[in-house]
């Protein structure tokens, strides 16, 4: 066990954890940040993806003594009021059905869009295609990803 | 109008209950209907479809809150149920307030959660609890302004007379509108008249779920809760005999590690037990992270107990099956081996599918606090009755000190169903005497699973000189499953049919998985299909419309036996056959498809390129007749989510065995559809025809198999037999 100093969604958060421990767990476990998802813990689904200094990683790999003082946003910090234009494309399009997997699919696309605001069909279909969803929701995933884009550029 | 009535002899479909606070709350029963049955027959229902499971309420500030006790599995029962409620009741969809029921509290009796049946069984119920509370907040009215209640009418919220100009909030009648007495028969809105029913509602939950708050299973948190893990057998056909835990319990956080006797001799299991294993090994710890590392440090022993299968041995044990006779056809019409004799051309061919696991995205899991006096539950459960009916046979406790409740689920797709680790969690706590989330690996979940069987099916048809199907035999097969539906299309089309089955038993456990044994048969039918209209001269559309005629106009046997109604089935094929310019169309690499299951009908037609040996779909025109559609842009969800999931399991996905051993158990290796190889659109139809409206979290994702097998083979030459698509050898059939 050892003490570490994360930063998460703004604030400063000190828990005591092998350091091994992947991020996933800290904050489900840890920090009672639940928003971020265990979907296969080998980086496959995408579920557990948060940002890591703005870059979309999968947490359920990422170990806490590798993190240091980057900064760490989970879906509950991705804005103060659920306005974040992805998520506001997500309720208008209506993408969820189970909705389980959609946090992670929101924090690959916010993030992919920040890196890439202007993107074409294809790079949105590559962005995504790491984020796995049972229900079948893509189609809207996909269109949602692209109405975000277009707020963001109005 | 309709007129409803409220009760049946002394049983009462609604009641006013005795909940506290202001305003006029009713409590009544989801499933309730006796549409079409007799008092007898009515009398002879289940009793509890009279018992009150849901509940309205209207606020004395006009609010109206509705208690959901269905469980969510992604379905949108959560919004589409409380709309046709809302819509009798004449309210303003912003003013009414969605809440999940927990089970068995004092308002609920019963629960249930039916695939693909919620919507078609609740909607006369859910229409009269609505109607009912209309009609008290009316004759509340008329009775404060002195006035006939046929003078009153409604606007979204408010009661209006319109002589005297007199107008109320529902709120401002609502305590009045409680002292009535319930009235014997309401009213029911006319279809053309529906203001909710028909139009898009946003997803209730949607703000939750885009906010990432905690609605799953996996996000229970108690005070002082431990987290379970178990090991499970690593193949069908081994059992537990020792294990060294020594290492593991020594590990940071890890509070136990101990044998578990989920079902000892004795128990009474329910059919919802699935696939539960009688011994696992439980690692109980402070934190899922120490509790996956203690995992791995125990060392288990098992010993063979029954037969280690394997894919190979599947294989052959049911194309053996398809050659063994049956002992009696399942349905026989005419004679199908003396037309096969004077046919022109005979066709023949074999289909399989694989074993294929749930994967709902979020693992099983469920939070369990026993103690003598009280078990309580939580988690994601689509038969919460039958798991405490278990919970309570296996901790030998009465059934009304187990208390089950529900969350929404991150997918069900049948999986949830078989509750198992729901004891197994119940089980655990007990032994900890205290409160803890069993939570399942992915691994874990794959490899324990409940699985779709393995599937085999032989098709063979005739035809005569003029190309028209005279003759039409299937044979099919599943692991510990017979696949047939006997009486499906063509069934009722054909002169001479026959269907026959066999079931293989096996030790890997199956069950329901999204439209069970649909979910392989319609591709493997409307394949063949195609086949034999191709074969025939005729074109594939053309080709079923004949048959749907048939069956129409000169069915064959008794026509009551035949479970479809070829005019739908025909509407759907030919409302694909328009929106998708079938006729003159360009495409060549195009195929059709159409099936009925779950009470609902549909139509694909699937355009597509082939990327090396991956189909990509280019579009999907997809006709449904689904009778009303409740949710328009709810309900296109489904259809496109069926519609993905149907291509993606019948291209990529399998399960196989070595020696009983699940050979995938994570997604490197099992391979789901992703984004990228999902179709480029989908266009969804509805058929509109005022029929009492029908499921839609199944029916789409039958047929599309075989629009996607038949524009395959457009493009590649080539049949496909054998799912996965993309593993079919090359040389078949």
């Amino acid at each position: 066990m050892a003490t570490f100093t994360l930063n998460i969604n703004g604030e400063s958060r000190e828990i005591d954890v092998d350091p091994n421990t992947p991020i996933l767990w800290v904050l489900r476990d840890h920090l009672n940040l639940v928003g971020t998802k265990y979907g296969c813990g080998i980086a496959q689904c995408g579920a557990c993806t948060v940002h890591l200094e703005g870059t979309a990683v999968r947490s359920c790999m990422l170990t806490v003594s590798s993190v240091g003082n980057q900064k760490i946003t989970t879906i509950e910090g991705l804005s103060e009021n659920g306005d974040h234009p992805v998520q506001k494309a997500w309720l208008e399009v209506d993408v969820p059905q189970c909705g389980y997997c959609q946090a992670g699919q929101i924090m690959t696309a916010s993030a992919f869009l920040e890196k890439n605001p202007n993107p074409t069909d294809e790079e949105i279909e590559m962005a995504m295609n790491g984020n796995i969803c049972r229900c079948g929701t893509y189609i809207r995933i996909k269109k949602a990803v692209k109405i975000a884009a277009n707020t963001n550029n109005a | 109008m309709t007129l409803v009535k409220t009760s049946i002899g002394r049983r009462s479909f609604i009641r006013t209950t005795g909940l506290a606070g202001g305003g006029l709350v009713l409590g009544f029963s989801w499933l309730a209907s006796c549409k079409g049955k007799t008092e007898a027959q009515v009398m002879q229902m289940p009793k509890e479809w009279f018992d009150i499971n849901g509940f309205l309420k209207v606020g004395e500030n006009g609010l109206v809150t509705i208690m959901s006790p269905n469980p969510e599995i992604g379905q949108n029962i959560k919004t589409a149920m409380p709309m046709i409620v809302a819509e009798e009741l004449d309210i303003d969809w912003n003013n009414v307030l969605v809440e999940q029921a927990p089970l068995n509290t004092a308002i609920f009796t019963r629960q249930l959660a039916g695939g693909s049946q919620s919507i078609r069984q609740g909607w006369e119920g859910l229409r009269m609890a609505g109607a009912t509370a209309r009609h008290m907040l009316k004759t509340a009215a008329a009775e404060a302004w002195q006035v006939p209640i046929d003078e009153i009418t409604t606007s979204p919220g408010m009661l209006h007379h319109e002589a005297s100009g007199k107008q109320a909030g529902y709120g401002d009648m609502a305590s009045a509108a409680s002292q009535l007495d319930i009235p014997e028969e309401v009213e029911l809105k006319d279809n053309d008249t529906f203001s909710i029913v028909g139009t898009d509602r946003k997803n209730v939950d949607g703000p939750k779920i885009v906010t990432g708050k905690p609605l799953f299973g996996l996000d229970v948190y108690e005070e002082g809760m431990l987290t379970a893990m178990i090991i499970h057998p690593p193949a069908f056909g081994m059992t537990f005999t020792s294990m060294d835990a020594d290492a593991a319990k020594a590990m940071p956080g890890i509070k136990d590690v101990f044998l578990v006797d989920v079902y000892p001799e004795g128990v009474e299991k329910q059919w919802s037990d699935g696939g539960g294993i009688p011994q696992l090994v439980a690692i109980v710890g402070e934190s899922t992270w120490q509790c996956i590392q203690a995992k791995k440090a125990v060392k288990v022993q098992w010993e063979k107990s029954g037969t280690l299968e394997d894919s190979d041995y599947h294989e052959a044990a049911l194309t053996e099956m398809l050659d063994t006779p049956v002992e009696a056809p399942a349905r026989a019409d005419g004679d199908v081996a003396a037309a096969f004799k004077k046919a022109a051309k005979v066709i023949e061919r074999t289909y399989s599918a694989p074993f294929l696991a749930h994967n709902t995205m979020e693992p099983m899991n469920f939070y369990a606090h026993v103690t003598p006096d009280m078990a309580v539950l939580n988690g994601p459960i689509q038969t919460p009755e039958f798991l405490e009916k278990t919970v309570a046979a296996r901790l030998d406790m009465p059934l009304e000190k187990i208390d089950v409740q529900m969350t929404r689920m991150g997918g069900g797709f049948g999986r949830r169903l078989y509750g198992h680790f729901g004891v197994e969690a119940a089980v655990i706590s007990q032994k900890m005497n205290a409160p803890i989330k069993l939570v399942y690996t992915r691994e874990d979940d794959m490899t324990q699973g409940t699985y779709r069987p393995a599937y085999k099916v032989r098709y063979k048809a005739g035809l005569d000189e003029a190309g028209n199907l005279i003759a039409w035999h299937v044979k099919g097969v599943g692991t510990n499953d017979d696949l047939i539906f006997e009486n499906r299309f063509p069934a009722g089309a054909v002169d001479n049919y026959l269907a026959e089955k066999h079931n293989l038993t096996s030790n890997v456990t199956t069950g329901a998985w999204r439209a069970p044994r649909s979910n392989f048969i319609a591709g493997a039918e409307q394949s063949f299909m195609d086949e034999v209209a191709e074969a025939s001269g005729k074109d594939p559309i053309d080709f079923r419309l004949e048959l749907f005629d048939r069956a129409m106009t000169n069915p064959v046997g008794d026509p009551e036996k035949n479970d479809y109604d070829p005019a739908r089935y025909a509407g759907v094929l030919k409302l694909a056959r328009e929106k998708s310019g079938w006729d003159g169309g360009t495409n060549k690499n195009r195929g059709v498809s159409a099936y009925y299951c779950h009470n609902s009908y549909v139509a694909q037609v699937l355009d597509l390129t082939m990327d090396g040996n991956k189909p990509m779909v280019d579009k999907v025109w997809c006709a449904v007749d689904c009778g009303i559609v409740i949710n328009p842009i709810s309900a296109k969800n489904q259809v496109e989510g069926g519609i993905v999931d149907g291509i993606g399991h019948a291209t990529y996905s399998q399960l196989t065995f070595v020696d009983g051993v699940p050979q995938q158990k994570n997604y490197d290796t099992y391979q789901l559809i992703r984004g990228a190889e999902a179709p480029k659109e989908v266009e969804t139809f509805f058929v509109d025809n005022g029929i009492d409206p029908t499921g839609l979290g199944e029916p789409s994702l039958p047929p599309i198999s075989g629009a996607l097998a038949n524009a395959m083979y457009k493009a590649t030459g080539r049949r496909y037999y054998q799912q996965p698509y993309i593993l079919q050898k090359p040389i078949v059939g």
